[in-house]
C-alpha cells in the first residue's frame, strides 16, 4: 500500500492504495464521487475525464500514485456554491444529454477545450475536441449546440 | 398550450443529478460488505469442458468462493429462457437449447460464462480467477449463419443437429410466385444486414443482495423492464419468489434493448449472496460488454420485388437466414420474424409478400433486439430493393415511391398488419423541399469540379410501436401481455406521485411523465414526481422498449387520470354542495357550473384525506388511481430520410454534408425531447451503415471486441441534421402518440447506402460502408467507365 494525499474539489484527501489502483477507482471508490464514470478498459470513451492540475485526462488511464499531490476537479466540484457552472447549464439547456452517463466527462472535456481554444467555438473544432468523448444516446448534435453555448456563457461570466 | 404542459419543449427535470454527477447508477450504489464477482469466460467458440480445477485459487487472500455450473444444479437455479415461442412452417415449435447461467459441460461461444470468483474485492477476485485451471476439449467452430446448417462438425445444441432454431414464413407463396410470374420487371438483392454490438455507454452491473431476516433478496440492475426481470427471475429461473424479490433499476445509462434481457451475471450476483453471506457486485468491464452483451441485426437476406410495366409493385419475396448466437436471448426468437417480416410491406401497396426466415445457431454471442429490432432490418431490404428498383427502371426515386404509396387507410397488408393512418406523400414532400432534391444535380456538378462524388439516398421507413396488444402477441407466440401500469397518487397538499410501469434510461420520462400529468391536472411540474425502476414501488410493469413508453405507458397514465379526476370531481361535489354533473374541471380550478363557486385541485386533495364532507357516503376517502391499458392496435409511425454524402474518392472516404429527417410520430409530448430521440437514432444508424460491424473470425474469436477495434460514431464522423415533424395523429391510443425511439436507426441506413451507391454509380457495397470498401467501390466505378 502507498500513502498519497491530493487536492480534490477543494478538500485535501488521503488514502492508502493499492499501487495498481487508478485514479477513477480512488474517485469512484475510496472517495465515493461516482460522478466519474467507467465506460471503458481502453481509453476511448472519455466517461472519466476529470481535470488534475488544470488539463483534463482520463481518470482510468492515470495511477492514483502518480496524481500524488495533485490537485483534482471532478464533476462534482464544478458548480460553486449551489451554482452551476456555465457548461453545466448549456447542457441542460440545449438537451445535451440524454442518459447522463457520458455526461460528466463530456462537460469536463468541454471546460477544458474552452479553456484551450477559447470562448468562440465553431462546429468544426468542437466535433474535433469531442473525439475522444463517446456518447450512444444524442447523436451529438446537441452536444455541439450545448458546448458552443456553454464557452459563450463562460465567456459572459468572466466578463 | 402552457409552458409545461402537452407540446412544450420543457427542459428536463431530470438532467440537474446528471450534469452535477449525482445520479446513482447501479455502479454507483454500494451495500455494507459487499463482495465482487469475476466471471471465468470461455476462451473458445466451441468446446467442452473436460474439468474445472479451483484448487489453487480458493486458498487465495480474499476469496469467499467459486462457483460453477455444477453448484446452480446443486440448487436447482434453472436456465436462462427465451419468452417467444416460434413454430416452423411445419408446425413444429423452435429448437432451443438448454441456457445454463454457468456452463455446464459446454462453452458455446467465446465469452460463455464457466464460473464466478467471489472475493473481498475485484482485484482479488480477478487475480483468483487466472488461477482456476479449466482444460477443455476444443471443438469446430460454426461461425457462418449463411452455411451453418452445412456444418459438418459437431452441432452447437444437439437439440438441432444442422443448427436451424426454425424456419418460419409469412405470407401468401402461391400468390406471391403468381405475381413474379406476370411481372414485367424483377429486381434482386442479396443483402447482409451486419452485425452490431448495442453498446450503451452504461456497462451492465448487478448487485445481489440477500436479507436472512425476511428471507428476501433485493437485485440491482440495469434493466430497462425490472418488472420482467422479476417475473423471469422467479418464475422461471427460481431465485425466488416475485414477493420475496426485489428488483430496482436505478439510473440506467442507456439501453437501446441490450438491456431488455435476462442475463447469467444478475442471476449469479443475486443467487449467490445468499451463498456467500453478502452482498455480491459485479459490473461489466467493457470487453466483457462486447463479448458477452446480446448482439444486434446479423441477417443474410436475398430479395426480389415484382413490378408491372408501369413500376406498380406486384409483389416481394424475401428469403433471411437470421443469426441467433449460442442461445436464444430473452426475446431473440421474436426479433427476426414477428417484428422484421410484417414490416416487409414498408409504405407501400404490395399485393402479394412471402417472407421465409431460417433462424440459424452459431458459436457466437447471442443475438437479441437491438434499437430498431427486426424493422430496421425490414426497412433496409424494402428501401434498398425500391431504390435499385427505381434505378433499373429510369425513375426518379422519389416518384418511384410516391407512384407505390399507401394512401387509403385503414390498409391490411398480406403480413399482418392493419395500418390505421398516415400520410405518406406529405412526409415526402416536406422531406424532399428540405433537402433542396431538386437542385441536387447542380450540387452533384459542383462536387464533381472538386474530384468528389456526390450521392443522396432516399428512406421511407415505416415501424410498429405501441408494443402491443396483448392478445396479438399472445397469438403470434409471445410468453407475455405488452399492457402497461400507472398509478397516480395525489398526496393530501396536492403534490402527486406517479408510479409508472415504464422505464427511462435516457428517454426523460421523469419531464414528458410530469408534463402529461401537468397538463391534466393544472398543477405546476414541480410538483409532480415519477417514479419508476423499483417492483417494491411499481406493483407491476412492462418496460421499456419498442418506442412504447409514450404510447402504452403514458396511456396507461392517462387512463388513471381519468379516474383522478372523475374521484375528485365526486370530492368537489360534496365540498362545493353542487351536484356532481354541474362540475366542471378547468385549469387545475373545479368549479360549478353557472356559479362562482370554485375550489382549485390541492384543496380538493386535502378534502379528500380529512374526508369531513363525505364522511359515512358511499365515497370512499383518498385519491390514489391505478389504470392497466392494453392497446388495441400497434401505432405506425413512418416518415422520410434523405441523406446527401460526398464522397473522396481518392481516399474513399464518406462525408455526410446534409440529413434531412420528416417524422410522422403523431401527438408530441416535447419536441425538445422527441427530436433527441431521432438524432440518436440517426446516429446509431449511420453507425450501422459507415463504421461498425461486429466481426467473428473462423474459430469463433471476436475481433471486434474493444472500442479501438468496433468503430463507434464519434463527433467528427456525425453531421448535424435538420429535422421536421410530420404529424398525423394515432387513432388507437387517446393521446394519439405514435412513437419515437427507434425511427432513426431505422430509417437511416438504407438512407446512406442509397446515397453512396447514387454517388459510386453501382449498387455494389455492403455496410460499413468504410472508406476502405468506398475506396475500392470507387475504383471499380472509375475502372468500368474507363473500359
Amino acid at each position: 500500500m502507498t500513502a498519497i494525499t491530493m487536492n480534490v474539489n477543494g478538500k485535501q484527501v488521503s488514502g492508502d492504495v493499492e499501487p495498481r489502483t487508478l485514479l477513477v477507482q480512488f474517485l469512484r471508490e475510496h472517495l465515493r464521487l461516482t460522478g466519474t464514470h467507467v465506460g471503458c478498459d481502453t481509453s476511448q470513451c472519455g466517461c472519466c475525464v476529470v481535470h488534475v492540475d488544470g488539463r483534463a485526462i482520463k481518470s482510468c488511464t492515470a495511477l492514483a500514485v502518480a496524481c500524488d499531490g495533485s490537485t483534482v476537479v471532478t464533476i462534482e466540484g464544478l458548480a460553486k456554491d449551489g451554482v452551476l457552472h456555465p457548461m453545466q447549464e448549456a447542457f441542460r439547456d440545449n438537451h445535451g444529454l440524454q442518459c447522463g452517463f457520458c455526461t460528466p466527462g463530456m462537460i469536463m472535456n468541454a471546460v477544458d477545450v474552452v479553456h484551450r481554444k477559447g470562448h468562440q467555438l465553431d462546429e468544426h473544432i468542437i466535433r474535433e475536441e469531442l473525439e475522444g468523448n463517446l456518447c450512444r444516446c444524442t447523436g451529438y448534435h446537441n452536444i455541439v449546440k450545448a458546448v458552443a453555448a456553454g464557452a459563450q456563457a463562460m465567456a459572459n461570466a468572466k466578463a | 398550450m402552457s409552458s409545461t404542459g402537452i407540446g412544450a419543449s420543457v427542459k428536463r427535470t431530470e438532467d440537474h443529478r446528471f450534469i452535477t454527477g449525482s445520479g446513482h447508477y447501479t455502479d454507483d450504489i454500494n451495500r455494507a460488505g459487499q463482495a465482487y464477482a469475476y466471471f471465468i469466460r470461455s476462451p473458445h467458440a466451441h468446446a467442452e469442458i473436460v474439468s474445472i480445477d479451483t484448487s489453487i485459487a480458493q486458498s487465495m487472500s480474499g476469496v469467499l468462493a467459486i462457483f460453477t455450473g455444477e453448484d446452480l444444479a446443486r440448487d436447482k437455479i434453472g436456465g436462462l429462457i427465451c419468452g417467444w415461442m416460434i413454430h416452423s412452417k411445419d408446425g413444429s415449435p423452435m429448437k432451443a437449447g438448454a441456457h445454463p447461467a454457468l456452463a455446464q459441460g459446454k462453452v458455446r461461444y467465446v465469452g460463455d460464462h464457466i464460473a464466478v470468483v467471489i472475493a473481498d474485492s475485484y482485484a482479488q477476485a480477478r487475480d483468483a480467477a487466472e488461477k482456476v485451471n479449466v482444460t477443455y476439449k476444443v471443438l469446430p467452430a460454426v461461425v457462418d449463419p449463411a452455411t451453418a446448417p452445412q456444418a459438418t462438425g459437431v452441432p452447437v445444441h444437439d437439440v438441432s443437429k444442422d443448427n436451424i432454431v426454425y424456419q418460419w414464413h409469412l405470407g401468401n407463396q402461391a400468390e406471391t410466385e403468381a405475381a413474379f410470374a406476370k411481372a414485367a420487371h424483377v429486381t434482386h438483392l442479396d443483402i447482409v444486414n451486419n452485425r452490431l454490438v448495442p453498446n450503451a455507454m452504461e456497462p451492465r452491473a448487478a448487485i445481489g443482495d440477500y436479507d436472512f431476516g425476511t428471507d428476501s433478496f433485493t437485485l440491482y440492475t440495469t434493466s430497462q423492464n425490472p418488472h420482467v426481470a422479476r417475473l423471469v427471475l422467479s418464475a422461471f429461473i427460481g431465485i425466488a419468489p416475485e414477493h420475496k424479490l426485489r428488483v430496482i433499476a436505478p439510473d440506467v445509462g442507456g439501453g437501446f434493448g441490450s438491456k431488455i434481457f435476462i442475463y447469467a451475471e444478475e442471476t449469479i450476483c443475486v443467487w449467490a449472496a445468499r451463498k456467500v453471506k453478502r452482498p455480491v457486485k459485479w459490473t461489466a468491464e467493457r470487453s466483457e460488454a462486447f463479448l458477452s452483451d446480446a448482439h444486434g441485426r446479423d441477417h443474410v437476406t436475398k430479395a426480389s420485388l415484382a413490378l408491372d410495366a408501369q413500376g406498380k409493385i406486384l409483389g416481394l419475396k424475401v428469403h433471411t437466414i437470421a443469426n441467433l448466437g449460442a442461445y436464444l436471448s430473452t426475446f431473440a426468437s421474436a426479433v427476426p420474424t414477428y417484428l422484421y417480416a410484417p414490416l416487409l410491406s414498408g409504405q407501400y401497396n404490395i399485393p402479394a409478400i412471402y417472407a421465409e426466415v431460417d433462424g440459424v445457431y452459431t458459436n457466437t454471442a447471442p443475438v437479441d433486439a437491438y434499437r430498431g429490432a427486426g424493422r430496421p432490418e425490414a426497412t433496409f431490404v424494402v428501401e434498398r430493393l425500391v431504390e435499385v428498383a427505381a434505378r433499373e427502371l429510369g425513375l426518379d426515386p422519389a416518384e418511384f415511391r410516391r407512384r407505390n404509396f399507401i394512401t387509403q387507410f385503414p390498409h391490411q397488408t398480406p403480413v399482418i398488419m392493419a395500418y390505421d393512418g398516415g400520410d405518406y406523400a406529405a412526409s415526402l414532400d416536406k422531406a424532399l423541399q428540405m433537402a433542396d432534391y431538386a437542385n441536387i444535380a447542380q450540387r452533384k456538378a459542383e462536387s464533381a469540379r472538386k474530384g468528389l462524388l456526390r450521392g443522396i439516398g432516399l428512406s421511407a421507413y415505416i415501424e410498429a410501436c405501441g408494443i402491443a396488444p396483448s392478445a396479438a402477441v399472445g397469438s403470434l407466440g409471445a410468453g407475455v401481455g405488452l399492457w402497461e401500469s400507472a398509478e397516480v397518487r395525489v398526496n393530501p397538499v396536492g403534490t402527486v406521485e406517479v408510479l409508472t410501469g415504464s422505464h427511462s434510461h435516457g428517454q426523460g420520462h421523469e419531464t414528458t411523465f410530469a408534463q402529461l400529468v401537468s397538463d391534466r391536472l393544472g398543477i405546476p411540474l414541480e410538483t409532480i414526481s415519477i417514479v419508476h425502476g423499483d417492483t417494491d414501488k411499481v406493483q407491476m410493469g412492462m418496460g421499456t422498449y419498442g418506442s412504447r413508453s409514450g404510447a402504452v405507458g403514458m396511456s396507461a397514465l392517462f387512463k388513471a387520470l381519468d379516474k383522478i379526476e372523475a374521484k375528485a370531481k365526486k370530492v368537489a361535489s360534496y365540498v362545493l354542495e353542487a351536484s356532481e354533473a354541474d362540475i366542471e374541471f378547468k385549469n387545475g380550478t373545479f368549479g360549478v357550473k353557472g356559479t362562482d363557486k370554485s375550489i382549485d385541485f390541492a384543496s380538493v386533495a386535502l378534502q379528500a384525506y380529512v374526508a369531513h364532507k363525505f364522511s359515512g357516503q358511499e365515497l370512499e376517502p383518498g385519491l390514489k388511481e391505478t389504470a392497466f391499458y392494453d392497446p388495441t392496435n400497434f401505432t405506425f409511425p413512418a416518415g422520410v430520410h434523405i441523406c446527401e454524402v460526398e464522397i473522396d474518392p481518392a481516399t474513399g472516404v464518406t462525408r455526410i454534408d446534409r440529413w434531412t429527417a420528416v417524422d410522422d410520430f403523431g401527438a408530441v409530448i416535447n419536441p425538445m425531447i422527441v427530436e433527441g430521440q431521432v438524432h440518436g437514432g440517426i446516429a446509431q444508424g449511420i453507425g450501422q451503415a459507415l463504421f461498425e460491424a461486429a466481426h467473428y473470425d473462423q474459430a469463433g474469436q471476436l475481433m471486434t471486441a474493444s472500442f479501438m477495434d468496433y468503430c463507434m460514431p464519434r463527433a467528427d464522423d456525425l453531421p448535424s441534421y435538420q429535422i421536421g415533424l410530420s404529424n398525423t395523429p394515432a387513432p388507437s391510443n387517446p393521446l394519439g402518440i405514435k412513437g419515437c425511439g427507434e425511427a432513426g436507426a431505422i430509417a437511416s441506413p438504407p438512407a446512406v447506402i442509397n446515397a453512396i451507391t447514387d454517388a459510386l454509380g453501382h449498387e455494389n457495397i455492403a455496410m460499413p460502408a468504410t472508406p476502405m470498401a468506398v475506396w475500392r467501390a470507387a475504383q471499380s466505378a472509375s475502372l468500368k467507365a474507363a473500359e
